[in-house]
């Protein structure tokens, strides 16, 4: 399983608590990994990437293993950890006051 | 007994007030949302409880909520608002032409029949419609297609279709404003539209009477008299006797014609309301006295409404969706101000007072009247 953490207003509109953990089939990459949580919480379709494009939204980051992964290609292979569940993949609004 | 329930948006949660008819005590509930801008929450003119509400983010986008119960509870309904076709370009701030991106929805209007059917004025500036409880939305392309929307360019604070006004007389006339566009109608259900602005003057623009570039900032209509249309533009306060054919300049005695909500009195067509402002750089009360002004002959002899508002060092903002009445007896009007303060009157605007002063600032308050 895929664990997936998301910041806490994506947590109250999908209404969840804590970590999520996903069932991804294939290859681990952000893009499958959010394909997965749109079809399990279709609430948050358009939040974390537009929803014809898929493209980033500007002020969210990927983050894993203590690596910033936002620029990288959304179907580039995730951390092994990430894969094997040991590390979470972290979805993060960037640091933009507010 | 019958009561109140006011709808407040505001830039970090959504707010219920409610109250009974003689509107003296008041329940607080929210903030819904909170820490979103909430742009806009209106209810069904068919079934009070059913709201909608438009709840959006820098970081995370628009969100539409839908609630069946008064606001209590919400759900969330669909937010994909995909313009029809190829965009299209806009004017840009420098004169530049720039496509069209979708970047929120300011104001929701609940058809006058239909508790599922809702428009959405968004911004860049289109109106969009859903036909499921805002499942899904399609725009009403139309509108964008005149013609004109190359000449079209944001105002200061985006390119928004902000104002949706529907005829209750002509089920396919629906009336809206942009900002920097100006009005237009449609008397087709939103196939074709016409641009409204002869009689606007601004200056601002290279053409003063052009047909369409003018930052309209609200239009308001009283439902018994659909032809007669109020709009308190950038400057000046304006009046349409002709459905927006033709518009006439009613600022009569104003201390300053810049504003941005106006308002229709309940029961009373020809009384009016407005929040003067100081100008367009200088957003708050001229002399830092806050005051509501009533016309009660439509325009032109307006006298100021100072009971229980600030009349010292007062420097807020009363944005353009941030007015609405009730309609009891007699009329309640209510606004909010970008300091956190709703204003509510139980006796038409002759006296005022605070029913809630700490909010965030408020950029929307809807009235509704309940049985």
């Amino acid at each position: 399983m895929i664990r997936v953490e998301l910041p806490s207003h994506l947590r109250k509109l999908a209404r969840v608590a804590g970590e999520l953990e996903l069932q991804v089939d294939g290859p681990v990459t952000v893009e499958t990994v959010l394909d997965a949580l749109e079809e399990r919480y279709p609430m948050l379709r358009g939040t974390i990437r537009d929803h014809g494009t898929k493209r980033r939204r500007a002020f969210m980051r990927f983050f894993a293993c203590e690596q910033d992964l936002s620029h990288e290609p959304p179907d580039s292979p995730l951390p092994e950890a990430v894969a094997q569940g040991r590390e979470p993949l972290l979805i993060v609004g960037a640091m933009a006051g507010g | 007994m019958s009561g109140v329930r006011v709808l407040v948006g505001t830039h970090k949660g959504g707010f219920v007030l409610t109250a009974d008819g003689k509107r003296k005590h008041w329940d607080v509930a929210g903030p819904h949302f909170a820490g979103w801008e909430v742009y806009h929450v209106k209810g069904s003119p068919v079934e009070p409880n059913r709201l909608y509400a438009s709840q959006t983010s820098g970081w995370f986008g628009q969100i539409i909520q839908r609630s069946d119960d008064g606001g209590k509870t919400w759900e969330t309904a669909g937010n994909e608002f995909k313009y029809d076709g190829v965009p299209g370009t806009h004017q840009w701030y420098d004169g530049t032409q720039h496509p069209w991106e979708f970047k929120r929805v300011w104001h929701l209007e609940p058809s006058l029949t239909d508790p599922d059917t809702v428009y959405a004025g968004a911004e860049d500036a289109a109106l969009f419609r859903s036909a499921d409880g805002g499942q899904t939305w399609q725009e009403i392309s139309g509108l964008r297609q005149h013609g004109s929307g190359p000449k079209w360019q944001p105002g200061a604070g985006g390119m928004c279709l902000h104002t949706i006004v529907l005829d209750p007389s002509q089920p396919g006339r629906i009336f809206i404003a942009i900002s920097a566009a100006g009005a237009f109608r449609t008397d087709d259900g939103g196939a074709t539209w016409k641009p409204i602005n002869r009689g606007l003057r601004s200056t601002s623009i290279p053409d003063p009477d052009a047909e369409v570039g003018h930052c309209v900032h609200r239009i308001a209509m009283h439902p018994s008299r659909p032809g007669v249309l109020f709009m308190q533009k950038h400057w000046d306060v304006m009046r349409s006797d002709d459905a927006g054919d033709t518009w006439h300049e009613v600022s009569g005695n104003l201390p300053t014609d810049f504003g941005f909500p106006i308002e229709v009195h309940a029961h009373e067509p020809e009384t009016i309301y407005v929040v003067p402002i100081k100008s367009d750089s200088e957003h708050y009360p001229p002399e830092g006295k806050l005051r509501v002004y009533r016309s009660r002959t439509g325009g032109n002899e307006w006298e100021a409404l100072t009971n229980g508002l600030p009349q010292s060092d007062c420097y807020v903002n009363v944005l353009r969706d941030a007015m609405a009445v009730d309609a009891l007896d007699s009329c309640g009007v209510y606004f909010g101000t970008t300091g956190g303060q709703v204003y509510g009157s139980a006796d038409a605007g002759d006296s005022w007072a605070p029913i809630v002063r700490d909010l965030p600032a408020v950029l929307s308050v809807e009235v509704q009247t309940l049985p």
